[in-house]
């Protein structure tokens, strides 16, 4: 029972970096229809960021997100211009194969930049944790849920409350009348990406005091992070932060209790109920041709 | 088929036997069988990604499979004089495309990009098996098969043989359902699923078929390949570039066409060859390779068969324009459509 308990902890607060890294995802699709693949490659680049920034200046990880973000807007930004502008909305399968090679050229950028060892970032609190009623909680992980936590509500906020986030979610349920209403689809797409990626260098600085990483980390990612955003439903925000805490919990529940080995497989045991049940999700939108 | 076609045909498969049997370097003869192998690959995936639509990412997995069936088979069994694993490759094939049948069920509920990610994860899943069920695979020590005693300088002869064996049975194949009705049910997939459905096409019949005729032909390449390389580990047989160069060299050469497949790995796997030569299997060649991918997404998404036919067309359409004297000549047919 103590085990059990202690990792649903564990997994409620892994999970929320999960749903860092899938709301940027599902950001991304939600206002391009691009599924991306370049997600876990984006993560794992800016835990090279952080972790270079920390080893080379001193910064501090939490802090150095603050210098990561932006590169990272940009870095989105730009592939949304250079490669994604010009798709159409139907061509989805090739912007899928798109993203894919830029994860791949990612991987390259940074195997040669940083060879392919195995780093972590080692501050001097990644080792620390406190006791709460007999349950072990390490602090980098707290400290990562929260700022997970406090990221999903300012990108809440942005999305439901601003201006941009009107024009975001009129892109997302009709480009064509956003466009009549002065909204420019294109350029919010482009601002989406930028968003998307940015919550990457959140997550990548987290990631990078949580686990070991190396340059070919982030296909454990993808994998992860797609079965998530298929479970919360395709473009649903909401639905991705609740699929991404129920499979931190089942990963973890299933490592502590069963083997650490088989832990990846929940997430794909998880996705091929989805599959089978209820194949658009749990918060997604049934769409003619879609699915 | 005209006298002159068909003869053409015997002339190309002639030459391609026959390269296997000129003396070449063993380096040369490896580039040989490499884009033999995935010319094989690439019109196999051509099947359900070029004519059904559906764009696999899994397919390195029923390769690995293939791979592992192969050595998993041959780790208590005599190979002989060396032959007796190619004659395996008929039944891991049934095997595979037997075991794809449920699976193909469950990820052709999805569609497009959302099939590309679930056959991707299955590609992980397949992967991490292999890593994890140590008693059948042996996890990352990775597994191997004895080497066979073919006379040294022409080691490579039957391995090339095999491959082009699978090629051309994937080409038959193809030829074979471009002309039958299962080509037109699988056109039809392609445009418009509902609507196929609707005018009475077995899309799930029609749809399964096709995938496993398709990871089958991936599993016994994949089957000739670990008997080639004799050495097998997880990333290695189970490798998402491998799915990844697939598509690539079907886009290059024109998906849902009978040669372009051939023809993209014709072009893409000696470049490749050259690039892991050249820059070592270092992280340049992964970049070099990303490159070559996105000028041929961006500028030649259509691909090099396609674009020559409809270019060709186009020309022909000009021509009897002016022959006709400017009087309206019907236009190709894919420019009346939208």
């Amino acid at each position: 029972m103590h085990l059990l308990v202690q990792s649903i902890i564990v997994g409620v607060l892994t999970g929320g970096v999960y749903a860092l890294m899938a709301t940027g995802q599902t950001l991304i699709f939600g206002v391009m229809r691009v599924i991306n693949v370049a997600q876990g490659a984006m993560v794992i680049l800016a835990a090279y960021l952080s972790s270079s920034l920390f080893s080379s200046f001193g910064i501090d990880p939490f802090l150095s997100i603050l210098i990561t973000a932006p590169i990272l807007f940009v870095l989105g930004f730009t592939i949304h211009a250079t490669f994604l502008r010009r798709l159409r909305p139907e061509q989805n399968e090739l912007s899928l194969l798109i993203m894919f090679a830029v994860a791949l050229g990612i991987e390259g950028v940074l195997g040669l930049a940083y060879s392919t060892t195995y780093r972590s970032i080692q501050t001097g609190y990644v080792n620390r944790s406190f006791t709460v009623a007999g349950y072990h909680v390490a602090l980098v992980r707290l400290l990562a849920f929260g700022l997970s936590a406090v990221i999903l509500v300012g990108l809440f906020l942005l999305l439901n409350r601003s201006r941009f986030g009107r024009s975001v979610r009129a892109t997302v349920q009709n480009p064509t009348s956003a466009r009549l209403l002065g909204v420019e689809p294109t350029r919010v797409a482009a601002i989406g990406f930028g968003l998307g990626a940015a919550t990457a260098a959140a997550a990548g600085a987290v990631y990078g005091l949580v686990y070991p990483f190396n340059g070919g980390s982030h296909y454990d990612l993808i994998s992860r992070l797609l079965s998530i955003v298929m479970l919360g439903g395709l473009g649903s925000l909401g639905g991705s932060v609740i699929a991404a805490l129920v499979m931190g919990v089942a990963e973890s529940v299933v490592a502590a209790n069963v083997s650490p080995i088989w832990s990846s497989f929940t997430f794909f045991a998880v996705l091929l109920a989805v599959l089978v049940f209820r194949p658009r999700g749990l918060f997604g939108v049934a769409q003619r041709g879609a699915l | 088929m005209t006298v002159v076609r068909r003869a053409g045909l015997a002339l190309l498969l002639t030459a391609a036997v026959l390269v296997g049997f000129v003396g070449v370097t063993h380096w040369i003869m490896n580039i040989f069988i490499f884009t033999v192998m995935y010319a094989g690959l690439a019109t196999g995936w051509n099947l359900v990604g070029g004519f059904a639509g559906y764009t696999s990412l899994g397919h390195a997995a029923f390769f690995g499979i293939g791979a592992y069936a192969m050595d998993v088979t041959f780790e208590h069994h005599s190979i002989g004089a060396g032959y007796v694993p190619f004659a395996i490759l008929p039944f891991i094939g049934i095997g595979v495309a037997a075991l794809s049948i449920p699976l193909g069920w469950i990820a052709m509920r999805t569609r497009a990009a959302t099939f590309a990610i679930v056959t991707i994860t299955l590609l992980f899943v397949v992967q991490t098996l292999a890593f994890n069920l140590k008693s059948i695979t042996h996890g990352s020590q990775g597994m191997g098969i004895t080497p066979p005693p073919f006379a040294l300088h022409t080691y490579e002869r039957p391995f090339y043989v095999a491959m082009l064996a699978m090629l051309v049975l994937a080409l038959l194949i193809t030829w074979y359902v471009q002309r039958s009705k299962l080509g037109l049910a699988l056109a039809a997939i392609r445009d418009d699923e509902d609507k196929a459905h609707g005018v009475g096409v077995h899309v799930t019949a029609v749809k399964l078929i096709a995938f496993s005729t398709s990871v089958a032909i991936a599993s016994m390449i994949g089957a000739v390949w670990a008997y080639y390389v004799l050495f097998i580990y997880p990333q290695f047989a189970v490798d998402p570039l491998i799915s990844i160069g697939i598509v690539l060299m079907v886009f290059l050469g024109g998906k849902g066409t009978l040669w372009g497949p051939a023809l993209g790995a014709l072009i893409v796997v000696p470049a490749q060859q050259y690039f892991a030569y050249e820059l070592g299997a270092s992280k340049l060649y992964l970049i070099a390779y990303a490159g070559l991918f996105l000028v041929i997404m961006l500028f030649l998404p259509q691909g090099i068969i396609p674009s020559l036919a409809s270019w060709a067309d186009r020309n022909r359409h000009r021509r009897a324009r002016t022959l006709s004297g400017g009087q309206l000549v019907s236009p190709p047919l894919h420019e009346l459509l939208p």
